[in-house]
C-alpha cells in the first residue's frame, strides 16, 4: 500500500501499525514526535494498535523546544 | 494621531504598500507586543518589530548576555557580556527607533506573573527556549484570550504557528504535555545553527505585523517547518478543532497556567 508521510510517497506492507511506522521511519524516541493521521492526531497509547491503510497521509510533528 | 514627516519618511517602504498604508502604520504605533525571551528567537523578533515601529514593546527575560550567546543573538553586542539581556535589548530597540517605547521585565515567567505580564498586550511572541514556558505561555494565552506566535529551533531545523482565540488549535491541542526529560535534547546539548533564530523569529515578527494590519492569512491551523540543510518549508495543515484539548478542547481540565518542573538548559533559563 502507499502512505505519504512528510509529503512524500512510500510503500508499506498492509497492517503496518503507527509504532512500526515510528520505527522505520527512525524516530528516535516515539515521545519527541506527535502522529497525525489525516490531519487527525493520535497519541502514545494508541500506537502499537493504530493500523494504518493505504492512500493514508501520515505527519510527524517534532518537539522542538530551543529558542536558544 | 496624524503621522510627523519624520515618521512618514522613516516608514515609507510601509506606508506606499497597499496592505499597511498610513492606516496600518499607525495600528502598529498603537500596538503592543510582548517578547518572551530575548535570544535567538526573541532577538531579531525584537528589532524587526522596534524597526517597523510597534509602538510598544515589551520584553521579559532573566539572564545576562553571555559570550556563547552572541552567534546568533544579533540583539546583544560583545560589549554587553554581562548585562542584563532585557537591558541590552532595549538599548538596542531605542537606538533602532525612538518611536518604540520598551518595557522590560528582568524575570522569569512562571505561572504566578504570567497572567499579568500578558495583560496589556495585543500579541506574544514565544521566543524561550523550554518546554514548561512554552506551555505556560500557551495556556495563559488561551485563557486570556490572547493571539501568540509559538516557534522552536534546533541544530537547522526550526518551526512556528499562530494562534489566535477561536481560530484553530493551539500548542498543546498539537502536543499535549512537556516531552519526558531526554525524549528530546535541547538547543545547548544538540546547538543550532545561528541564522535560524533570524530566519524563524523574523517569520513571528512577520506574523505579529500581520496580526496588527489585520491582513494576509496567519499561521493558524498550520505548523510551518523549516529544514535548513535540504532547504524545505512545510506547511502543514493542523485539525480545525482537538475535542480533547486540556486546555482549549470541549471539556478544558486546566484553568489556570502551570509550572511543570524545568529539565532545560540552565537553570530556569528562558533564552539560553
Amino acid at each position: 500500500m502507499t502512505l505519504t508521510i512528510a509529503g512524500e510517497k512510500k510503500e508499506y506492507a498492509e497492517g503496518t501499525t503507527v509504532a512500526q511506522l515510528i520505527a522505520n521511519e527512525k524516530i528516535s524516541d516515539p515521545q519527541s514526535v506527535t502522529v497525525s493521521v489525516n490531519e487527525e492526531f493520535l497519541r502514545l497509547a494508541q500506537y502499537d494498535s493504530y493500523v494504518v491503510h493505504d492512500g493514508d497521509e501520515i505527519e510527524f510533528l517534532y518537539f522542538m523546544g530551543g529558542g536558544c | 494621531m496624524a503621522l510627523s514627516n519624520e515618521q512618514i519618511e522613516r516608514y515609507s517602504r510601509h506606508i506606499i504598500l497597499k496592505e499597511v498604508g498610513a492606516k496600518g502604520q499607525k495600528k502598529l504605533l498603537n500596538a503592543k507586543v510582548l517578547i518572551i525571551g530575548a535570544g535567538g528567537l526573541g532577538a531579531p523578533a525584537a528589532m524587526y518589530l522596534a524597526a517597523a515601529g510597534v509602538g510598544t514593546i515589551g520584553i521579559v527575560d532573566a539572564d545576562e548576555v553571555d559570550l556563547s550567546n552572541l552567534q546568533r543573538q544579533i540583539i546583544h553586542s560583545t560589549a554587553d557580556v554581562g548585562k542584563a539581556k532585557v537591558k541590552s535589548a532595549e538599548e538596542t530597540m531605542n537606538a533602532l527607533n525612538p518611536d518604540v517605547t520598551v518595557h522590560t521585565y528582568r524575570e522569569f515567567v512562571d505561572s504566578s506573573n504570567i497572567m499579568e505580564l500578558i495583560e496589556p498586550y495585543d500579541f506574544i511572541i514565544d521566543g524561550t527556549d523550554n518546554f514548561p514556558a512554552k506551555f505556560l505561555i500557551n495556556d495563559a494565552c488561551v485563557l486570556a484570550k490572547k493571539p501568540f506566535s509559538h516557534a522552536g529551533i534546533i541544530r537547522f531545523q526550526g518551526q512556528l504557528m499562530t494562534y489566535v482565540p477561536g481560530q484553530g488549535p493551539c500548542y498543546r491541542c498539537v502536543f499535549e504535555n512537556p516531552p519526558p526529560k531526554d525524549a528530546v535534547p535541547t538547543c545547548k546539548q544538540a546547538g543550532v545553527i545561528g541564522a535560524m533564530g533570524g530566519v524563524i523569529g523574523s517569520l513571528q515578527a512577520m506574523e505579529a505585523v500581520k496580526y496588527i494590519i489585520g491582513k494576509g492569512q496567519l499561521l493558524t491551523g498550520y505548523l510551518l517547518t523549516y529544514d535548513a540543510l535540504t532547504m524545505t518549508f512545510r506547511k502543514i495543515k493542523l485539525p480545525k478543532h482537538v475535542p480533547n484539548c486540556a486546555v482549549c478542547g470541549d471539556h478544558p481540565t486546566i484553568f489556570e497556567p502551570i509550572d511543570y518542573e524545568q529539565a532545560e538548559c540552565e537553570g530556569l533559563g528562558l533564552t539560553d
